[in-house]
């Protein structure tokens, strides 16, 4: 065996040194959960900056007889992953101070495995590499949405997600081995070659994509969504919601381009009646909801929806607009989930009622959070308007007109549930309005990062120039 | 030190300083606070000096090339249309910076003084560094994108500060009416910007005005021989661009907003309203001067007929005027007009081009006087507690700084030599009378309008005598911060003005059409008429105000009629008035609004009725029972697999 083949393993060899440390760490440093804390935070922080610098961008490889492939777009994307999860270990940090000091270590390690897996989804150039990276994001999650133990409603989501995650892995695996039977071989340079629109193999791209449509909240395969969220502890329901989505979303298009893409028809057909769904029925449940990580799932749906829009295109252009969306998204819905946290930490309020008046008590806090609705409305000039924009130029290049109208229409509609929250915070008064408080800095520095990229990263073009660069499609 | 490698800076600065002081200004001490946006705005004026220095040594006796210093690709939306962010350096953006950060520089200190102790001082600074920011990115627009840009930006910062006072009715109100109208004439700006970049395909100012053989070929191979309902689509798009500039600089029609801008704080007015924004109109036409020469002349003409109206129209209304901001206002429209004029005239190439010349002359030397006039009005406001001529008389001992520079600046723009404005001026009239007579005739009356009304300002402000009831409290000389801008700024304005005389650095070795130098004689036949004018002009304010007498009530008595209109500026403002409430608002808007209330909000109550009723009935299928999750799981596979196969079958 070729052992050099590790040397392009980069992302995955650094990951997995922070996870046995921090694993190490945890058993070592034991009662002294501060020390850990900070020690998790800054090996992680160090395997990011690397990420980001020359030692992380390994270039076009492949390696283990093109088991593993990387280029500079996989790279960006673990990047943002990454960036993302120390947000969420950021939004967490209280937490795991206080409520749940005696399992912190465990959270970090699990949190760290299923990123360990979603690299491998990534960067895999087999179906094989492909779930097992799958399951090894899905298993510890899994454990991690139970970790309010004490809760009914934690131990409720992690039924619901485990038995969904368990009965969609196996329609996807059944997905895999008819591709297998029919091609020949789990390569996906092969698939390519050997891959027809014979009706076994649509019947193959839906149980497969139907397993991924689990992961990326796609209707109907979304039902698990609402309840998990709510029942996970929030830095976890944060973490499923961006990167979990994300690294999904972003495998999925990788392979579509890759193992699919001869005969594109045969999964545009039935995605695009996908997005349709996802985008309306995401909306239509968002309108209703109360309480707010209820409402962020729901939303997310429909931001997936949109994420999709972009997959659907297959092109290059349209990969640069889903890695773009993605990245603006991991900002703005932290944004929003950090400030649900903090105000959850400190309250234990998480109803949309109990934001009225929160402008009045908590102006920053609340200026933060109309940020990120503003953002995810995909209002003019914050961030979240560029990407939803250049995500339908994208479709209307591939003149997908009547589709990219939908989706619109839709904006519509989820401006109203996002306007709500803003109005709840600014208009409305309540007699018994959040107190005045002041949050630990670890969330502040992660607010205040999340709401500069609200602000400027539309605006700031060489990214998406960037982006546009390394992507790659048929 | 290379100068020109440090143009970013020259926007970056403002702009930090902008974000710094507004973002953190409230946590600082109001002092700190403008000195700190005062030595930053400071620094930046050395990097455009050096910049505009280096640029004409070094290219001093050649043709001044079009030097883009930095220029990257902000928004890349198709493969033509792209929207660049740079540095254009050029003779005329050379002197443009020098124009801002000199004025801008004298604003930052002399509003140390005269704002001091005021609410919002830390707001004041940030919005004058965010206006220094766009106004210095307006006139360094590599592309027409870029400064359209800058172009709103700077109409926001002159919404923010004219509003300043924004507990005064009235300076709400002005701020409104500023932004309304000159925003309506961006609209004109923008459309003329698309058509021109929709046959051109370029945004960049180097294609849009190279000149080959006579003409500019981008323009004139895309767009030539197009015609619009008779007119050439070239005339249409330039003259639409022309209008944007209008509303701008305040040309009639669009000139209303200007006398109410004067509510704002007078350093701004000093800043805004006379040296640096109402001229990028006049800035913008130099700008793409080629094209209205070779391709539109018929457009030149019209500019030079409304600058020629503009000019004596508000000058006539000045003389009226009682309200000192007020009659500094209409002076500045009557002067912005004259530029208008000097760029209408104007042929291209050496002398030909002496009225491009003299404009952006005029634009320099008026800069310079007119913002140390606005000072000059601000220090005696601050002494007096008044904008009324009635509440003064008499300051010259009491302000001796303040009378001696005043006076100066009156000088200048009544064109007396050796003052600058003489020197700009007459080559404006000069290029008239070469062009068009009956424009000549005009701009002549308009020079000595011009020396009446501000010796009449003068007088009326200096001499004629103490008010009636006495003053409020004994007026006093204005701080140093406040006496040492006006000192420079005379100081300037003696000093080039000497220099020309003596034929040391002239203009025109530096601005011309064609970027090349040239020598310029004054021509002292006409030269002699308008100091003549000039001279008639303040005889005739000396007769009347120099000492309190009945004459001017006499002279009013006389031609009471015509004083009314001049004096409720020609009901412009009225017939505005009626035009919305009762012609736009009545007929138009209401039918418009009752079909938005009744049928478009109707319809989308429907659509929300709708939505709602389908959220409501899709509710059941989220029960919470994982079984059925998994049903509905299953069955969405099989009937898309059933479906997508019937679909392939």
């Amino acid at each position: 065996m070729d052992y050099s083949n590790f040397l392009i393993m980069n992302h995955e060899i650094s990951l997995v040194v922070v996870l046995i440390i921090t694993l190490l760490a945890d058993l070592i440093i034991g009662g002294n959960k501060k020390v850990f804390q900070y020690l998790a935070l800054g090996l992680f922080t160090i395997h990011t900056v690397l990420g980001f610098t020359q030692w992380g961008s390994v270039g076009d490889e492949t390696s283990f007889g093109g088991m593993y492939i990387t280029s500079d777009i996989h790279s960006f994307v673990k990047n943002f992953l990454n960036l993302g999860t120390i947000f969420v270990f950021l939004f967490g940090f209280e937490w795991n101070k206080t409520e749940n000091q005696k399992h912190c270590g465990e959270f970090y390690f699990l949190t760290l495995s299923t990123l360990l897996g979603m690299y491998l989804m990534i960067s895999s150039g087999n179906f094989l590499l492909f779930y097992i990276g799958l399951e090894t994001a899905s298993i510890p999650m899994a454990a991690l949405v139970a970790f309010n133990k004490k809760e009914r409603e934690s131990a409720e989501a992690a039924a619901k997600y485990v038995l969904t995650a368990a009965f969609s892995s196996g329609v996807m695996l059944f997905g895999i081995s008819l591709i297998y039977g029919t091609c020949g071989s789990l390569y996906f340079d092969e698939v390519l070659v050997n891959f027809f629109d014979s009706p076994l193999h649509i019947m193959a791209t839906i149980f497969f994509i139907a397993g991924l449509g689990f992961k990326i909240s796609l209707v109907p395969f979304h039902l698990w969504t609402a309840d998990t969220y709510q029942g996970a502890p929030t830095a976890v329901t944060a973490y499923l919601s961006v990167i979990s989505k994300g690294s999904a979303a972003f495998a999925l298009m990788c392979i579509l381009v890759k193992a699919f893409s001869n005969y594109p028809d045969v999964w545009q057909s039935f995605l695009w009646w996908i997005i349709v769904i996802t985008i309306t029925i995401g909306n239509l449940f968002a309108i209703r909801q109360e309480n707010l990580k209820r409402f962020l799932a729901f939303s997310s749906i429909s931001q997936a929806g949109y994420v999709i829009l972009g997959v659907y295109t297959g092109t290059a252009q349209g990969m640069a607009t889903v890695v773009f969306y993605l990245f603006i998204y991991m900002f703005t819905n932290l944004a929003a989930f950090g400030v649900i946290s903090s105000i959850e930490n400190k309250t234990g309020r998480l109803n949309m009622d109990d934001y009225n008046g929160l402008y009045s008590t908590n102006p920053k806090l609340a200026f933060v959070m109309m940020l990120a609705m503003f953002s995810l409305g995909g209002i003019p000039i914050f961030a979240g308007f560029f990407s939803k924009f250049f995500i339908f130029a994208a479709a209307m290049r591939e003149g997908e007109t009547l589709l990219v109208f939908i989706a619109l229409l839709n904006t519509v509609i989820s401006l109203f549930y996002y306007l709500k929250v803003v109005k709840a915070m600014f208009i409305k008064t309540s007699e018994n309005p959040i107190e005045n408080f002041k949050s630990d800095n670890m969330t502040r520095i992660g607010l205040f990062i999340c709401t500069l990229g609200i602000l400027v990263l539309g605006l700031i073009s060489p990214i998406y120039e960037y982006i546009n660069g390394i992507s790659f499609g048929f | 030190m290379e100068f020109l490698n440090l143009a970013p800076l020259v926007l970056a600065l403002p702009f930090a300083m902008f974000l710094i002081i507004g973002l953190f200004g409230y946590k600082m001490c109001p002092k700190f606070a403008g000195i700190l946006g005062t030595s930053v705005f400071a620094l930046t004026s050395i990097v455009c000096y050096g910049i505009a220095i280096q640029y004409f040594v070094a290219n001093y006796g050649m043709e001044y090339p079009k030097e883009v210093l930095f220029n990257f690709d902000w928004l890349h939306i198709t493969e033509n249309l792209v929207i660049s962010i740079g540095f254009l350096l050029d003779p005329i953006s050379a002197t443009m910076l020098i124009v801002i950060s000199t004025v801008s520089l004298m604003v930052h200190i002399y509003s140390l003084g005269y704002m001091h102790g005021e609410d919002g001082f830390q707001r004041y600074y940030a919005v004058l560094s965010l206006f220094s920011f766009a106004m210095l990115g307006l006139v360094v627009a590599t592309n027409i994108f870029q400064m359209y840009i800058f172009w709103e930006l700077v109409g926001v910062s002159s919404f923010l500060l004219i509003s300043f006072y924004f507990k005064k009715p009235s300076a709400v109100r002005a701020a409104k009416k500023a932004f309304i109208v000159t925003r309506f004439a961006d609209m004109f700006f923008l459309i003329g910007i698309l058509i021109i970049s929709y046959y051109t395909q370029t945004f960049d100012f180097g294609i849009l005005t190279e000149v080959i053989d006579g003409q500019v070929p981008i323009v004139h191979e895309t767009m030539g021989g197009i015609t619009l309902g008779g007119l050439s689509v070239i005339s249409i798009a330039v003259f639409l661009i022309f209008l944007g500039g209008a509303g701008k600089s305040a040309m009639f029609p669009f000139h209303i907003w200007l006398p109410d801008a004067m509510e704002g704080p007078t350093p701004a007015s000093a800043l805004i309203h006379a040296a640096t924004m109402v001229v990028a109109g006049v800035y913008l036409v130099a700008r793409l001067f080629p094209v209205y020469s070779f391709e539109a002349p018929e457009v030149l003409e019209v500019i030079a007929y409304i600058g020629a109206f503009t000019s004596i129209f508000s000058a006539i209304i000045a003389c009226a005027q009682t309200d000192i901001k007020r009659v500094l206002a209409f002076s500045t429209i009557s002067q912005i007009a004259y530029m208008m004029v000097a760029l209408g005239v104007s042929g291209f190439g050496g002398e030909e081009g002496l009225g491009y010349t003299a404009s952006m002359w005029h634009l320099f030397t008026h800069a310079m006087f007119k913002a140390l006039l606005f000072m000059g009005a601000g220090a005696i406001i601050h002494a007096v507690h008044s904008n009324e001529m009635d509440a003064m008389g008499n300051l010259r001992k009491k302000l001796p700084i303040t009378h001696a520079t005043f006076l100066i600046a009156c000088l200048a723009i009544a064109g007396i030599p050796p003052f600058s404005g003489f020197f700009s001026k007459d080559e404006i009239i000069v290029a008239a009378f070469e062009a068009n007579k009956w424009v000549f005739a005009v701009e002549y009356i308009v020079a000595g309008l011009t020396a009446f009304y501000m010796f009449r300002l003068y007088f009326r402000i200096f001499w004629f005598g103490e008010p009636d009831n006495g003053f409020e409290h004994e007026p006093h000389e204005a701080p140093s911060t406040m006496t040492i801008p006006l000192i420079v700024l005379a100081a300037i304005t003696v000093i080039t003005g000497i220099c020309w005389a003596f034929g040391i650095l002239q203009f025109s070795q530096f601005v011309s059409s064609d970027s090349l130098g040239y020598a310029i004689e004054t021509h002292w036949s006409i030269a002699l008429l308008s100091i003549m004018a000039g001279l008639i002009g303040i005889c005739v304010a000396y007769f009347l105000y120099f000492k309190k007498t009945g004459r001017p009530n006499t002279v009013v008595s006389y031609i009471k009629r015509p004083y009314l209109w001049a004096y409720n500026r020609f009901y412009i403002d009225e017939i505005y008035l009626f035009i919305t409430n009762n012609i736009i608002f009545k007929r138009i808007c209401e039918p418009i609004a009752w079909f938005d209330r009744h049928i478009i909000d109707g319809f989308m109550n429907l659509l929300a009725w709708f939505t709602n009723s389908a959220s409501e009935g899709t509710k059941e299928v989220q029960d919470g029972n994982v079984q059925s999750y998994a049903w509905v799981y299953i069955m969405g596979v099989i009937v898309i697999t059933l479906v997508s196969i019937l679909n392939y079958l």
